[in-house]
C-alpha cells in the first residue's frame, strides 16, 4: 500500500467518523422535531434559526454537568460502560460501502474503509458487542433499576440476534457472498431482466424480520424496555450523569445510523439508484450521486425509526420475548426454507 | 350480586382474527394517523412573543375604579369584604376632609384597602356586592413573587391610574 492510498484511507476514516458523529448529533435534534411535528407542536426553535444550534447547546450542557460516580459503584467498569458503548457504535461503519469507486487524478479508490470478505459477520460481531456497554454500565452502577435494565437489554439483544441472523442467512443464500461491497454491486440499478434488483423485493419477509430485529437491537421503541422510564427510571443509565450519559444516548443514535446504513445496503440497493446506467454521466458523477442516494435512504430509515417511536406503545416484556422466540425465529426459518425451495426449483 | 342498574353489558372477548394477531395492519393504521399530524399546523403559541387573549369574562386582578372626574368611587362601606368568601379584603375607612373633594367622590373613603392575592379565589362576589361600581376584576392574572407579604396588594397597586395622566 502506497503512502497516497494510506492517506486516502485515513481521510476516509476521519470523514466517516465525523459524518456519523454529526448525524448522531443532528438525530437528537431531528428526533425532537419529528416528535413535535407528529404531536402538532413546533419543537426546539430557540437556539439559532429553527433551533439548529440545539445539539451544540445540549452538548455544552452535557459537558458542564457534574460528573457523579456513585460511592458503591465500581469506578473502572462504570467508566468502561459508556466508552465501550460508543466505541462499538463507531467501528460498525467501517465495512459499509458508501459509494462506487472514485477517480481523482491517477488514483482510483473505493468509497469504503475496508472491503473484507466477512463484512456482514463483522457487523454482526460489532453489533453484538454493543450490548456489553449496556450490561457493564448497568452492572457497575450497583443499582437495582440499572441491573434490571441491563438484564433486559442483554436478553433482548440475544433473542433478537438469532432471528436477525436467520433472516440474513436467507439473504446470503440469494447473494452467495458476505462482502458488503459485492452485495451492493449485485443490486446495481433498479430493474434487471424481469424483476427488481434490490433485495427488499426478493426477500420481503426477510426484510420485515430484519427491520423488526434492528429496532430491537438499537433499543428503540417499541423495544426500548432496557431504558423504559415508567418502570425502571432510566434503566441502565439511571446512575449516569454528564457526558457519560451523553455517550450512551449518542451511542444509541450512532447505532441507529449504522443499522440504517446496513439496512439500506443489504436490502435497499445501497448506493444504487434507478436509471444509474442510463444517465450518460461519467463514472465519478454516478459515484457521487450514489453516495447521495445512499444517504437519502439512510435518512429515510432514520425518519422511519423516529416515526415508529412516536406512534407505537412499548411492548410488555413477556410479549417481547414471545415475539422474538415464538414468532420471528420460526418465521425466519420458514423464510430460509422458502428461499431454498425457490432457488432449487426455479433458478 | 344484584345489579344496581340494568345497564349491565356483558362483553365478549372474541379471539383475535389472523389480521389482528399479526399486528402489522394496526401498526400501519397508527403510522398513517401520526403522519397526518406531521403535516398539520402546530397549535403552539410561542409565549413571550405571542400572548393568548384572555376571554371576555375572565376574572383577573382587581382594580379600584375612578369616576368620570377622576375621583375614587370607593366609599369604604365594607360590603366587598363582607361578601368575600375567602376573607381576602380588609380596609380602614376615613372621613373626607375639606379640599379633598377632587380626590374622593363620597364623604367617606378607604384610607387603606388591601387584598391578599393568595387568599383571593377570583369569584367576583366583591364586584357584585359593590353598590358604587368601584371594584372590577378586569386586570391580567396576578404576577408571581418571592415573599408572602408581597402578595398583599394595597391601594398603590389596585387603584386605577388618574384620568389626566
Amino acid at each position: 500500500m502506497g503512502i497516497a492510498e494510506l492517506l486516502i484511507k485515513v481521510a476516509l476514516v476521519v470523514i466517516i467518523f465525523l459524518i456519523s458523529l454529526v448525524i448522531a448529533m443532528y438525530s437528537t435534534y431531528a428526533e425532537r422535531k419529528v416528535a413535535a411535528f407528529l404531536q402538532d407542536r413546533v419543537g426546539p426553535d430557540r437556539a439559532g434559526p429553527f433551533g439548529i444550534l440545539q445539539p451544540l447547546a445540549d452538548g455544552g450542557k452535557m459537558f458542564l454537568k457534574e460528573e457523579i460516580i456513585p460511592t458503591n459503584a465500581s469506578p473502572f467498569l462504570f467508566i468502561a460502560g459508556p466508552s465501550l458503548a460508543i466505541l462499538t457504535a463507531c467501528i460498525g461503519s467501517a465495512v459499509i460501502p458508501w459509494g462506487q469507486r472514485l477517480t481523482i487524478g491517477a488514483y482510483t479508490f473505493n468509497l469504503q474503509v475496508t472491503d473484507i470478505n466477512v463484512g456482514l459477520l463483522y457487523i454482526f460481531g460489532v453489533i453484538s458487542l454493543g450490548v456489553y456497554g449496556v450490561m457493564i454500565g448497568g452492572w457497575a452502577s450497583n443499582n437495582k433499576y440499572s441491573l434490571l435494565g441491563a438484564i433486559r437489554a442483554a436478553s433482548q439483544n440475544i433473542s433478537y440476534e438469532i432471528a436477525m441472523g436467520l433472516s440474513i442467512i436467507a439473504l446470503l443464500m440469494t447473494t452467495g457472498t458476505l462482502s458488503m461491497r459485492h452485495i451492493a454491486e449485485q443490486q446495481s440499478g433498479f430493474w434487471h431482466g424481469h424483476w427488481f434488483t434490490w433485495n427488499a423485493f426478493s426477500q420481503p419477509l426477510g426484510f420485515l424480520i430484519f427491520i423488526i430485529c434492528a429496532f430491537a437491537e438499537t433499543n428503540r421503541s417499541p423495544f426500548d424496555l432496557p431504558e423504559c422510564e415508567t418502570e425502571l427510571i432510566g434503566g441502565y443509565h439511571t446512575e449516569y450523569s454528564s457526558m457519560k450519559m451523553g455517550f450512551y444516548l449518542f451511542a444509541e443514535y450512532i447505532n441507529m445510523f449504522v443499522s440504517s446504513a446496513v439496512m439500506a445496503t443489504l436490502y435497499f440497493g445501497g448506493y444504487n439508484f434507478p436509471f444509474m446506467h442510463h444517465l450518460g454521466l461519467s463514472e465519478n458523477w454516478v459515484s457521487i450521486l450514489g453516495v447521495i442516494a445512499l444517504f437519502i435512504k439512510i435518512f429515510a430509515f432514520i425518519f422511519f425509526f423516529m416515526w415508529v417511536r412516536w406512534t407505537i406503545p412499548r411492548f410488555r416484556y413477556d410479549q417481547l420475548m414471545d415475539l422474538g422466540w415464538k414468532v420471528l425465529i420460526p418465521l425466519a426459518i420458514a423464510n430460509i426454507v422458502i428461499t431454498g425451495i425457490v432457488i432449487t426449483f426455479f433458478k | 350480586m344484584e345489579p344496581l342498574s340494568n345497564k349491565r353489558k356483558v362483553l365478549e372477548a372474541k379471539p383475535m382474527t389472523f389480521l389482528e394477531r399479526i399486528y402489522l395492519p394496526a401498526i400501519f393504521q397508527g403510522l398513517a394517523i401520526t403522519i397526518k399530524h406531521f403535516f398539520r399546523k402546530p397549535v403552539t403559541i410561542r409565549y413571550p412573543e405571542e400572548k393568548r387573549e384572555y376571554s371576555e369574562n375572565f376574572r383577573g386582578l382587581h382594580s379600584l375604579k375612578r369616576d368620570e372626574q377622576g375621583r375614587e368611587r370607593c366609599t369604604a362601606c365594607g360590603l366587598c369584604a363582607l361578601s368575600c368568601p375567602a376573607e381576602a379584603i380588609t380596609m380602614i375607612a376615613a372621613e373626607r376632609q375639606k379640599g379633598e373633594e377632587n380626590l374622593y367622590r363620597e364623604e367617606k373613603y378607604a384610607a387603606v384597602y388591601e387584598i391578599n392575592m393568595l387568599r383571593c379565589i377570583f369569584c367576583g362576589l366583591c364586584e357584585e356586592a359593590c353598590p358604587k361600581e368601584a371594584i372590577y376584576l378586569d386586570g391580567p392574572h396576578v404576577q408571581s413573587d418571592y415573599l408572602r407579604k408581597d402578595f398583599i396588594y394595597g391601594k398603590d397597586k389596585l387603584v386605577e391610574a388618574p384620568l389626566n395622566q
